[in-house]
């Protein structure tokens, strides 16, 4: 597998009143285009952070990124929230522990959200019946969020993600707000969009179970990454 | 879907807050486009009204030229007299191209309306009214045949309430005998329609005013120059001299003042209108907080943001104004009643005239002022970090 994403030397660093908190301290590490990448840490050792710059969310106090070959932050050279949004628009698709679709809005048309602000990307039918089929919410495709279970919601954000056909997908703490089975469901969703699309996924959790599905294991203490 | 049709499911996320701010923003409308249509429609009542008299003119009693004004606009009661041979001069000046001598007699009937009214009884020479008001038309029947046939005519609203068609016979307030109606008007929108019309000297001998007039009223010839003819007038003794373009400023200055009580509400109702929007759409912002990081997380722009929060506000606005429109135009006569009830002189003819131009001023100005509201949340909205939000969820 080629490598998709290079970080080095990434640093993150929060100030509170005089003190300095690394919360991340020198992360170097590579992950290879279709790879599942579970980043695991107590709370407070910088997964989120991690994730957030890998996600173009935030820029890194020093260090470098390049994502498909393209230097994305290098040095102390920073982005603004234009470049940020317009980097993570072509790249990355984002699933929250909170499903956040907006209640108004049928299924259909919370996946089509992103589309909205992107014309040029803008979805065809046919890719909305094939994301629709692929997540098994083509039933559900008319009925609003307030209808729906938590899987079946988490299913919708994860397919709002994928819409615009991302390289990457980060999700965090997908299953957070589910009971097991419905976490169950989600993990044998990720591995099925995994292996049928080659999709590159970055995963932070707490949950040991999901982790496993990760052939590249981060785990984060104190900002420092220890690969396994 | 695009972008408009996502807006205006929003802003039916919170249908009731949305509801009593589109409410606040139609009642705002309301009131703008009431206040204005009312500006217009008093003046061009007033206009008509004085206009519809025909005279430039108008030589009473000496009194009260307030009094007098009133006199001529409204007739009623408290009327002074002046002697024919006294004004009858005027009438052969070279100056004059018509003038017409009238005695107004006014009688408070109890059977009038609810609570009674004053009927207003104008003796005139139709030979020298009519050319006057070229516009008075009859209904039914004509002018009386002659100063001793005994008949009368009816204006317009006064055949409605006397319940009378030509060739009934009613006896007038002091007489026994009995006067046929010759004529009813048809409406002129003017005084002249609560009238009943009678031959002058009839008038003088049934109201036992022999050789007197309550007013003279004069047209000029183009070529006379008013105000040096008005300057002429006033050195006759014991008349009254009113110019109708003086009636008219004197009540358009008073009106004036009025004016600015109705533009100081009127600006009032257009920051009512702001504060509600802002109020509403910053809490929307601010409720969404989270959310509205997740729409730029998977990419939506601060432009894009901002431009979904403006869209939300203009049909906010567009859509309180339509209604507060709506409301003004179906309740314009209602409101036209009250206003008739609280001012002192209102003018004959339609007081609130809600045209066009009204209707397209109040809409593109709430619409205008409303979304001058929401700039400030939309900024708000633009300027939410993604990453802020998603802290927050932690």
């Amino acid at each position: 597998m080629d490598t998709f994403i290079t970080a080095q030397n990434l640093t993150k660093i929060y100030t509170r009143g005089a003190e300095k908190i690394y919360a991340l301290n020198g992360a170097t590490f590579s992950i290879a285009r279709g790879a599942i990448v579970s980043v695991v840490g107590a709370s407070g050792s910088g997964k989120t952070t991690l994730v957030n710059v890998l996600g173009c969310l935030d820029n890194p106090a020093s260090g470098t990124l390049t994502v498909n070959g393209r230097q994305i932050f290098a040095g102390k050279l920073k982005l603004s929230e234009t470049e940020l949004t317009k980097i993570r628009r072509e790249i990355f698709g984002y699933v929250f522990q909170k499903f956040f679709l907006l209640p108004t809005l049928t299924v259909k048309e919370n996946i089509l959200l992103p589309s909205v602000f992107q014309p040029r990307l803008r979805a065809s039918g046919d890719r909305l019946a094939e994301i629709l089929q692929l997540l098994g919410i083509a039933h559900r495709k008319d009925h609003l969020p307030g209808q729906l279970s938590g899987g079946e919601m988490q299913r919708v954000a994860i397919a709002r993600a994928l819409i615009n056909n991302p390289s990457v997908l980060i999700a965090d703490e997908p299953t957070g707000n589910l009971d097991s089975k419905r976490s169950e469901e989600i993990k044998s969703l990720l591995l099925d969009l995994n292996q049928k699309q080659n999709l590159t996924i970055i995963l932070v959790t707490h949950n040991p179970e999901l982790a496993k599905i990760g052939n590249q294991i981060l785990e984060l203490k104190d900002g420092t990454i220890q690969e396994s | 879907m695009n972008i408009f049709q996502v807006a205006y499911k929003n802003l039916w996320r919170r249908k009731t807050r949305t509801l009593f701010t589109l409410i606040g923003i139609a009642l705002s409308t309301w009131v703008l486009v009431t206040l204005l249509g009312f500006n217009k429609g008093y003046e061009q009542s007033l206009n008509e009204n004085i206009e519809g008299m025909g005279f430039q003119i108008v030589l009473t009693a000496k009194g009260c030229p307030y009094e007098a004004a009133t006199l001529m606009l409204k007739g009623g009661t408290g009327l002074r007299y002046m002697p024919e041979a006294l004004v009858r001069d005027v009438a052969q000046k070279t100056e004059v191209a018509a003038a017409a001598e009238m005695l107004m007699h006014a009688e408070f009937d109890p059977n009038k309306g609810e609570s009674g009214g004053t009927i207003v009884y104008l003796g005139i020479d139709p030979a020298t009214y009519s050319p006057m008001k070229p516009y008075l038309q009859f209904a039914q029947g004509d002018w009386f045949a002659s100063a001793a046939a005994g008949e009368v005519v009816l204006g317009y609203e006064a055949a409605e309430l006397e319940q009378r068609e030509v060739g009934d016979l009613m006896l007038l307030p002091g007489s026994t005998q009995e006067y046929k109606v010759s004529g009813i008007l048809k409406r002129t929108g003017t005084q002249d329609d609560g009238m009943i019309f009678l031959p002058l000297q009839a008038a003088q001998k049934v109201f036992d005013k022999a050789g007197l007039l309550t007013m003279l009223g004069l047209r000029l010839k183009p070529e006379a120059d008013q105000t040096v003819f008005e300057e002429e007038l006033y050195q006759l003794p014991d008349v009254q001299v009113v110019s109708m373009a003086q009636v008219k400023n004197t009540i358009l200055s008073l009106v004036a003042s009025a004016k600015v009580i109705v533009l100081s509400i009127a600006f009032i109702a257009f920051l009512i209108a702001m504060f509600g929007v802002l109020n509403t759409v910053l809490m929307s912002v601010f409720e969404r907080f989270q959310e509205i990081g997740i729409l730029k997380s998977m990419g939506a722009l601060p432009q894009n943001v901002f431009q979904m929060i403006l869209i939300e506000t203009t049909l906010l606005c567009a859509l309180g104004s339509l209604a507060g429109i709506s409301f003004a135009l179906g309740f314009s006569s209602l409101s036209e009643t009250a206003i008739r009830q609280l001012l002192p002189f209102t003018p004959n003819g339609r007081l609130i005239i809600i045209g066009w131009p009204v209707i397209i001023f109040s809409f593109v100005s709430i619409t205008l002022v409303g979304i001058v509201g929401g700039v400030y949340p939309s900024l708000r909205a633009a300027a939410i970090r993604p990453l802020d939000s998603i802290r927050s969820e932690e």
